[in-house]
């Protein structure tokens, strides 16, 4: 089980977090061309290293943030607050 | 029906535990429950109008005679008062006219239960994965997390005892687990 | 039996308590301390199985973990039956049942052993070759006939009976193993004040100095100050698994195994997942066999073992010794043997001149020695009687009788758990072995398991250990001392082809095997494992991996670090199921919810149904009634007058803040500014990809105050969704959400008698038809308890839902019935729900919908705000591909042409149910119902283009014939709506 820290709580057990997917992703607006909308809604990098994720500590404090995770060792290289630009 | 007035209908009130669950389990008394998101702005006035310092840091408890506070997330408090504190809606309604709040009564929304004895924090370790030693869980640590399947609000009263806070329909599991696990720690 | 091998003196047993056992029924006694393993020797028992492939009859190697032949299945009776446990794990209890496994009907006589005559038929990858043909034959013909012959263990027959325990625990060091270098370690960081754990697979902590009847003085010394240290948790009998990311270690502790046939009150074991912020894998290291022909007859067995029984069992294994070794630890034992009365006929060493205290000390007490030497081959049937040996490179051998032989190629690192963290081995040369290298966690090796062979080494690593551990400073760098031994097959002259020298044990595969695999073109080490299943076993190769390499380096003229080893996974060793499943077991296996109003139900005899984790009411039957009698009595009741539901399990969410208005606009596809208080609106929520997730009712309580419902198992997913936006996308609104799913109780009051027995009841609102029209809420009093009252329909009669905090529910709940009671009001449950609802064309999100559903697809269109520039799904809608696709599912209903025939739920529709099979499905019934109201079976379908096929006949193709239907309009009932104003 992976400790993961919250940017707001501190390390705490995995199994209080849900998975949020690729971060970063801009969400397109109501007049994206369909290639826009496409790339939106379905292309990911799903990086081999670094990765930039979501997380939301469900069980916790209930917050969203990001995390950049290192996909081959699992480690996370850092983690930061929604809005917040990573080190 | 006028003639069921709201003060006889407590009598009436139907507590997700009936009866007693174990004698180290004890249910809490019937509280008021409010869950009060408050920005930054709001913080000292909020604090102001109920009495409680709500620039406390995360997870933790402040309480100020009767009322606590527990912060959740960084803008959540789970504010507990006795059942008889009618004040709190109008109080802070009062102390923070003109600035942003959000107050939102779950007095029903969840039961509390009182778990005490040496064995209490091994008692959660069984199936809460939080680190519950006293350095890194102190006694006014208060937090969300998980206790088996059953998401709870979990709060140090003192070094060996603990209040839980459960949505209703979950407490008959987390009761009944918590007395199948301290089948393991006669105390 | 009267334990004729048990020496008089000595070893760690309790000679003044003596346990009696039985094995495959026959009647033995150990003493106190002994493991099954132990026992059995003392008894003279050897041969305790048979082999998996050729059924070869198998005798005990070692004396831990890596037991590959010694399996059994313990237990008193089918519910606390453990198959597959090593007898030299295995404490002996008072009374301990025991049999051997995979043999019929006898480990002596046994008639799977025919394969092992015909060996030569069975070569790596004979099944793969040999059953291809015909089609279908292996998994109906050949499978199960050749898993009923090749097998170990059986499942126990009934449920585990046993109670399981689990707990989370946290430390700064966790030390593996209690042995010298783990009891150092553990006690070098409890000296700082660290929380330190300390586990040991065995009942005392130790390791290999048990055996070491000169350390004991210093071992009791190292016990006493462990007890000493309040912040040092032992856990004896506790195996450490499995190494999880971020150093969570899974450790299973048994709690009662060895206390005997114990009652099932006090649990059996306990599943420990410790978080550590560092670990100290002092898991030792195991002693690895020697491949020679014919090296798997009962007697043949690891050196150390041997030695272990003398010493820590003072259990003599045989009377008479040879001793095969390419490592000096194996003088050791063949002293310790002699001392103990066994006799040395030979020690055979297949180097040419082995040098050291150890060989002294064999020559001083006058054994046999010869150098470079080899057994060529042994004799006996259910137990060694004899060897051959030869001088390296001749041909000519000596027979030697004996009914025991010791061998030894040296020892390998347990690396185990190092390797399951992802850490890097590197191969040591001068071991001839890989040790841990590079860690991926923060993890320490030390002792045996990082290569320290010398007691003093293994000390002087434990305390740097537990020194680094603990973020101090290490004097020197621990030399690591020992010697390598043997890899691969030892040589012995004969026709590779006609011999079988074993390198796993429990999975019979032998040198040939891997040469073979070889000669067959594999090549990468995982390959070999796999077609030859070298190492796949429940030991997985603990004692044969590393002689599996040596034969391929050997046989590819490749270094073993090039070819690496294959993967170590978790288990260690095999942990019961129960540990896993823990307190998750009967009621608790997860959480039952039920609604405030759940107990009057149920003593109203309702029939419930799971709804994802909660319990709903489905029907409430009287006396005889079926379900069908009781739905369509339930639905005419409320039709004709009023019936009574409980709703609670409704998702039900607070939307808060000055821009709560505008995040419901963001959200779902309805416009909500202009909703006013007081004011309720049917709401569809999409996915970005533009298909409805959710619907439910929105009712607005003030400005800046929403109270949102969503489909019972929709709630959770639903809230986490709004937050994500409000959170991550929406961040300029100020907006909170609140779940207050379990705040209210819901209590539903349907039919057009409802607004007359609940009026006596709500005080503070008028709700009269014309103060409180259709799809309106107001906040008040009923039954004397504060309520949000919503007058909405799912029935589409007059109906009312009331929404009072949640304790009050099954008093008001009450109330209502009560006042209904001159109503004829009806209890009614989600069966009936359903009924209605369909009459009416109402959706259900989930039923009628499948994820790929739009708001057009089910009718709903009229609900999208057009003019808002954006919501959740928008986009999607407007996608080309949706626009250009003409034969979409939609929506319609379905009549049958004969009115008694209710439809399956499911079932597909075609134009012509006289097509040749795979027909062209047009759509499938998405739900189905007996229509009291309409006296005849009514269905919803979703159809390719139905709304333009209204009107028109298709069929479902049923077994044996088809059902004509019709294709209407979904409303079936009231299509004018007038019932809703009652």
């Amino acid at each position: 089980m992976l400790l993961i820290p919250c940017p707001y709580c501190g390390e705490r057990p995995e199994i209080e977090f849900s998975y949020g997917g690729e971060a970063h992703v801009v969400r397109a607006p109501a007049n994206a061309t369909d290639a826009e909308w496409t790339a939106f809604l379905y292309q990911r990098s799903n990086a081999r290293g670094s990765y930039a994720e979501r997380w939301r500590h469900a069980h916790g404090c209930g917050r969203f943030f990001n995390a950049r995770r290192n996909t081959v060792t699992d480690f996370f290289e850092q983690t930061y607050k929604i809005g917040e630009v990573p080190a | 029906m006028a003639d069921i007035a709201l003060a006889h209908a407590d009598a009436r009130r139907t507590a997700p535990l009936p009866g007693a669950v174990d004698r180290r389990i004890e249910k809490s008394a019937p509280l008021t429950r409010f869950v009060l998101r408050l920005p930054e702005e709001s913080l000292t006035a909020a604090g102001a109008a109920l009495g409680l310092d709500f620039t406390a840091p995360i997870n933790r408890a402040v309480t100020s005679g009767d009322r606590t506070a527990l912060r959740l997330g960084p803008d959540e408090w789970l504010v507990l008062a006795p059942a008889t504190d009618a004040a709190i809606p109008g109080g802070l309604a009062a102390g923070l006219a003109g600035r942003l709040f959000s107050l939102v009564d779950v007095s029903h929304r969840q039961t509390g239960i009182r778990l005490a004895g040496p064995h209490a924090a091994a008692m959660i370790n069984a199936v809460c994965p939080l680190d519950l030693g006293l350095a890194a869980f102190p006694v006014g640590m208060a937090t969300r997390t998980i206790f088996a399947k059953a998401d709870i609000v979990l709060w140090r009263t003192s070094p060996a005892s603990f209040h839980l806070e459960i949505w209703r329909s979950f407490a008959p599991y987390v009761a009944a687990l918590l007395h199948e696990i301290g089948r393991e720690y006669p105390d | 039996m009267t334990q004729t091998y048990r020496l008089a003196t000595g070893g760690l047993i309790d000679r003044s308590r003596t346990v009696p056992f039985t094995f495959d029924g026959k009647a033995m006694t150990g003493h106190a301390g002994d493991t099954l393993a132990s026992a059995l020797l003392a008894n003279g028992v050897h041969l305790v199985g048979r082999s998996f492939k050729y059924h070869r009859p198998r005798g005990i190697v070692s004396a831990g973990a890596e037991e590959p032949n010694a399996l059994v299945g313990v237990g008193r009776d089918e519910g606390h039956y453990t198959p597959n446990l090593r007898a030299t794990q295995v404490e002996l209890y008072h009374g301990l049942r025991a049999e051997s496994q995979n043999r019929m009907p006898s480990l002596e006589r046994d008639v799977g052993s025919i394969t092992d005559r015909l060996w030569r038929f069975f070569p790596a990858g004979f099944y793969y070759k040999t059953f291809m043909w015909p089609k279908g034959a292996w998994t109906k013909f050949f499978e199960p006939r050749i898993r009923a012959i090749a097998g170990l263990g059986r499942s126990p027959a009934a449920p585990d009976a046993a109670r399981y325990a689990q707990i989370y625990a946290h430390c700064d060091v966790l030390v593996i193993g209690a042995g010298p270098a783990g009891l150092s370690a553990a006690l070098t960081a409890a000296e700082t004040g660290a929380r330190v754990i300390i586990c040991d697979e065995q009942a005392q902590f130790g390791g290999a100095l048990l055996a070491e009847p000169g350390k004991s003085a210093w071992l009791a010394e190292q016990r006493a100050r462990l007890a000493g240290f309040a912040n040092i948790t032992m856990l004896p009998r506790t195996i450490a698994f499995g190494y999880f990311p971020h150093n969570m270690i899974g450790l299973a502790q048994d709690l009662t195994d060895h206390q005997g046939e114990a009652s099932d009150d006090a649990p059996r074991g306990r599943l420990w997942q410790v978080r550590a912020r560092q670990v100290i894998t002092a898991t030792g290291a195991i002693e690895r066999p020697l491949v020679f022909p014919d090296n798997d007859r009962p007697g043949i067995m690891l050196a150390d073992a041997a030695r272990t029984y003398v010493e820590r069992y003072a259990v003599k294994p045989g009377n008479r010794a040879v001793v095969f070794t390419a490592h000096d630890d194996a003088y050791r034992a063949a002293v310790s043997l002699h001392r103990a009365g066994v006799a040395i006929a030979a020690i055979v060493d297949l180097r040419e001149s082995p040098a050291g205290p150890g060989l002294d000390a064999a020559r001083t007490a006058g054994l046999p020695v010869r150098t470079h030497a080899t057994i060529i081959g042994t004799e006996g049937n259910l137990r060694v009687a004899a060897v051959s040996v030869a001088t390296i490179g001749e041909t000519k051998s000596e027979r030697i009788a004996c009914d025991l032989v010791l061998m030894s190629g040296g020892f390998t690192p347990s690396v185990h758990l190092f390797s399951q963290s992802r850490g890097k081995l590197a191969f040591d040369p001068a071991l001839d072995a890989f040790i841990p290298g590079t860690p991926a966690e923060p993890t320490i090796a030390a002792g045996a398991a990082a290569g320290c062979q010398s007691l003093e080494a293994a000390i002087a690593s434990g305390r740097a250990a537990g020194l680094s551990a603990t973020g101090q400073a290490v004097a020197a760098p621990v030399a690591e001392t020992g010697a390598a031994g043997f890899l691969g097959e030892v040589p012995h002259g004969r026709d590779p082809a006609s011999v079988r020298a074993f390198v796993d044990f429990q999975n019979d595969v032998t040198a040939k095997d891997i040469t073979l695999a070889l000669s067959e073109g594999f090549r990468s080490i995982e390959h070999v494992k796999r077609y030859t299943t070298t190492g796949m076993a429940t030991d997985q190769g603990k004692t044969s991996n590393m002689n599996a390499l040596g034969i391929v380096s050997k046989s590819l003229g490749v270094a073993i670090p090039s070819i690496g080893t294959t993967t170590f996974r978790m288990p260690y060793t095999p942990i019961p199921f129960g540990y896993f499943a823990g307190y998750a077991r009967g009621e608790l296996v997860e959480p039952v919810r039920e609604t405030p109003i759940h107990a009057w139900a149920a003593e109203h005899g309702a029939v419930f149904e799971d709804v994802s984790l909660w319990k709903r009411a489905r029907y409430f039957p009287r006396g005889a009634e079926t379900m069908h009698d009781a739905v369509a009595r339930e639905c005419a009741a409320v039709r004709a007058g009023v019936g009574l539901f409980d709703a609670s399990t409704l998702g039900k969410i607070e939307i808060t803040g000055p821009d709560a208005a505008e995040f419901l606009n963001r959200m779902y596809v309805n416009a909500w500014t202009k909703l006013k208080p007081g004011r309720l609106r049917y709401g569809i929520l999409l996915r970005e990809d533009g298909f409805i997730i959710d619907d439910g009712v929105v009712g607005r309580i003030a400005d800046d105050r929403f109270h949102v419902t969503t489909t019972t198992g929709g709630a959770a997913r639903v809230l986490n969704m709004m937050e994500d936006y409000l959170q991550t996308e929406f961040t300029d609104l100020k907006v909170w959400l609140t779940s207050t799913t379990e705040q209210y109780a819901v209590i539903a009051v349907q039919g057009p008698r409802a607004r007359a027995v609940i009026a006596p009841l709500v005080e503070d609102a008028d709700i009269s038809a014309a103060a409180m029209p259709h799809m309106s809420v107001v906040e008040c009093r009923v039954a004397g308890v504060p309520a949000r009252l919503f007058r909405v329909s799912f029935t589409g009669e007059l109906g009312f839902e009331i929404n009072v905090p949640a304790d009050y529910g099954r008093a008001v709940w009450e109330a209502v019935a009560q006042a209904g009671q001159a109503h004829g009001i009806v209890p009614y449950g989600t069966e009936t729900m359903h009924v209605l609802r369909a009459e009416k064309g109402y959706i259900i999100v989930g039923q009628e919908t499948d994820g790929t559903a739009t708001p057009d697809d089910v009718g709903l269109t009229w609900a999208i705000g057009k003019a808002k520039p954006d919501f959740v799904g928008k986009r999607a809608l407007a996608r080309t591909a949706l626009a250009s696709q003409t034969d979409r599912k939609q929506l319609v209903g379905l009549l049958t042409a004969d009115p008694a025939e209710v439809l399956e739920e499911g079932a597909h529709l075609v134009a012509d149910p006289a097509q040749a099979v795979p027909m062209t499905m047009l759509g499938h019934v998405t739900s189905s119902y007996w229509s009291a109201a309409l006296n005849r079976s009514i269905a919803l379908a979703m159809v390719r283009n139905g709304r333009a096929r209204i009107g028109q006949t298709l069929h479902v193709p049923l077994p044996g014939r088809s059902v004509a239907v019709t294709l209407t309009d979904p409303v079936f009932y009231d299509p004018e709506g007038a019932r809703l104003d009652g």
